[in-house]
């Protein structure tokens, strides 16, 4: 059987596997600079940070690269396909669909960023309680619970109908239905690691709880967060997409890449450019942390 | 079993008690008047104090949760401001299509899944492996809501063979569920795929080639066999996701099912059906999450509940 062969040849490969969760000690500078190896040789890691590198050179140089301004109407050229003048065509007011698809994943790119840093931040933190405070534990757990017993994007339409529509309100309902699975994971983790023994030794040394949570504790269960963080990266941009194209996320004319798809969706039969490109590039996005995701778990946690 | 059951069930009362508070909370919070939105603009003062006693609007929080709660465990979700009817005669008008678009494209996604990813396990690091790989990650990270464009784009705008919005019959369910599927089916291969990959590395694997059983009885019989629980596991969890309403690809293709529905009272106000609904909802999703892990028990005896 050639998949136990491969495998095989990938076990001598790579280096004894140190894996995070159950390593004794704060994971060393080599256990990262081994991870740092494994990605790099990693193809399909590699093509999804290329993917991701392109996309935000494109998006921070868009004052550079964009041919027109995003606003600049041109009536005598609207609908027109893409093709030499506009590259991927104009939209229903002869704005250029390339220009603004370059400003617009401005907006997708930092929506990802930002919900992805603040419910990492607040997810991680309430994980990292609920897994070594046992008397807090049964109240977080029944609040995730709660807000896992709704489907996410149903629970985030739900906040977004509290908050009324737009970017920022989309970004904190998103930031809400995804807490629970940071929570999740970070319990687990802490749980696995709380009764080792060099836990109960720092313990024993009177060391304060702030100090073994934060030197200890956190380090050596980054693996499965860093992994949580990249597909979440690409799974916010996703959602903050559909909540645009429901018209409860950013509003048109703001060129988000949702927004632009929904106002694109009146002119398909008459022009398929409008709303297909700006898919494509949240697609593409989506892909790019998807595959750097993948890559990144089997770095961390080489089997 | 049974207390596993028993337990089970008390603790899904316990969330199905918090989620009434979520609700009530969220939708005592939505700004906007609903009576002002009902009675149009420059309503006299009697007419507000009228409406407000009628729907009960009147009466402290804590009375509303109460009777909310207290009707609730009657089976009576409410009744709508806007169409008079009940939530419950809302949801089983519009049920039958989110099931239909749930089943149909959870078929579709699994056939689509389990045999593309037993292909891609058995092939490993071929060419077919890292094509399947590929596209199911496609699929995955593909927006719902342009994958239904797409579809459109093609198949009713270039080749006008199916129509492009509203509800008549199987027929214009066809690329809704294939929208769904897509999703669907890259998530189940990747587990298929994973799953028989740990499968294939098993002693008792290598035993039924030994003995020499035939290559796609030993994958099927031996292999699929024990790869398939966790997938069976994930198709469950998917269906439980899409019965409560897959409110993108419906308002794409305007279908009136329950997430379209959901959309609608949002905008209209209408609390009592956006509690009820959401109820509904998180109940139906609690029990398929339920009756998925009873059937663990099932496919694999070897899992046992105490």
């Amino acid at each position: 059987m050639s998949g136990n062969l491969s495998q095989l040849e990938v076990g001598h490969e790579t280096h004894p596997p140190l894996r995070a969760a159950e390593s004794p000690v704060t994971p060393s500078p080599s256990y990262w600079s081994q991870v740092a190896k494994r990605l790099f040789r990693n193809k399909t890691a590699m093509a999804g940070a290329l993917i991701l590198l392109i996309f935000t050179i494109g998006c921070v140089c868009a004052p550079i690269i964009a041919p027109y301004p995003i606003d600049q109407m041109n009536f005598k050229d609207r609908m027109m396909g893409p093709g030499a003048k506009h590259l991927l065509g104009t939209d229903d007011f002869g704005r250029d669909i390339f220009s603004r698809l370059l400003y617009g994943g401005r907006i997708s790119l930092l929506t990802g960023l930002i919900t992805v840093t603040v419910a990492s931040a607040i997810g991680v933190t309430l994980g990292v309680i609920a897994g070594y405070y046992r008397r807090l534990e049964i109240y977080i757990m029944q609040v995730m619970d709660i807000l896992l017993a709704l489907p996410a994007l149903l629970l985030a339409i739900a906040i977004i109908a509290v908050l009324g529509p737009g970017l920022t309100n989309a970004m904190i309902a998103i930031v809400i239905a995804v807490i629970p699975s940071y929570v999740r994971i970070v319990r687990a983790s802490v749980l696995s690691i709380r009764e080792k023994e060099y836990i109960e030794a720092v313990r024993a040394l009177g060391i304060k709880d702030r100090v073994i949570l934060a030197k200890h504790i956190l380090p050596n269960i980054l693996s499965p967060i860093i992994v949580l963080m990249t597909v979440q990266f690409g799974g916010s941009i996703l959602a903050a997409a559909a909540l645009s194209f429901l018209g409860l996320g950013a509003q048109p004319p703001i060129p988000e890449w949702g927004a632009m798809v929904y106002v694109g969706k009146a002119f398909l039969g008459q022009a398929w450019w409008m709303s297909i490109f700006p898919g494509l590039a949240i697609m593409l996005v989506v892909l790019g942390f998807n595959l750097l995701g993948d890559g990144l778990r089997d770095a961390l946690d080489p089997k | 079993m049974q207390r596993y059951l028993i337990r089970r069930l008390l603790s899904l009362l316990g969330t199905l008690l918090g989620v009434t508070i979520l609700i009530f909370l969220l939708v005592h919070l939505i700004p906007g008047d609903p009576v002002q939105y009902l009675l149009g603009e420059h309503p006299t003062d009697e007419a507000i104090a009228a409406l407000n006693a009628q729907l009960g609007l009147d009466r402290p929080w804590y009375v509303q949760y109460a009777s909310f709660v207290g009707k609730l465990l009657q089976g009576d979700l409410g009744t709508s401001y806007i169409t008079g009817y009940t939530v419950w005669q809302e949801i089983v008008e519009r049920f039958p299509i989110t099931f239909q678009l749930a089943l149909y494209s959870v078929i579709l996604a699994t056939v689509i899944g389990i045999v593309v990813g037993v292909i891609s396990a058995v092939k490993q690091n071929t060419w077919v492996d890292r094509l399947v790989v590929f596209f199911s990650l496609i699929g995955i990270s593909a927006p719902g809501f342009w994958i239904a464009l797409f579809l459109i784009w093609i198949f009713a705008y270039k080749l006008p063979i199916f129509p492009i919005s509203g509800y008549d019959g199987f027929f214009s369910l066809i690329l809704p569920s294939i929208t769904l599927a897509m999703g669907e089916a890259g998530l189940i291969a990747r587990m298929t795929r994973s799953s028989m990959l740990d499968v294939i590395k098993q002693d008792y694997m290598r035993t039924a080639q030994a003995k020499g059983a035939p290559h796609l009885w030993m994958i099927l019989r031996h292999g699929l066999q024990n790869a398939v629980i966790p997938v069976i596991t994930l198709i469950g969890l998917e269906f439980g996701a899409l019965l409560a309403g897959a409110i993108v690809t419906e308002t794409v293709f305007s279908l009136q099912g329950l997430g379209s529905l959901a959309i609608e009272s949002i905008g209209k106000r209408d609390l009592p059906t956006i509690q009820g609904l959401v109820f509904f909802v998180a109940f139906l999703f609690a029990i398929t999450n339920l009756i998925v892990d009873l059937l663990y028990s099932w496919f694999d005896p070897r899992i046992k509940y105490e």
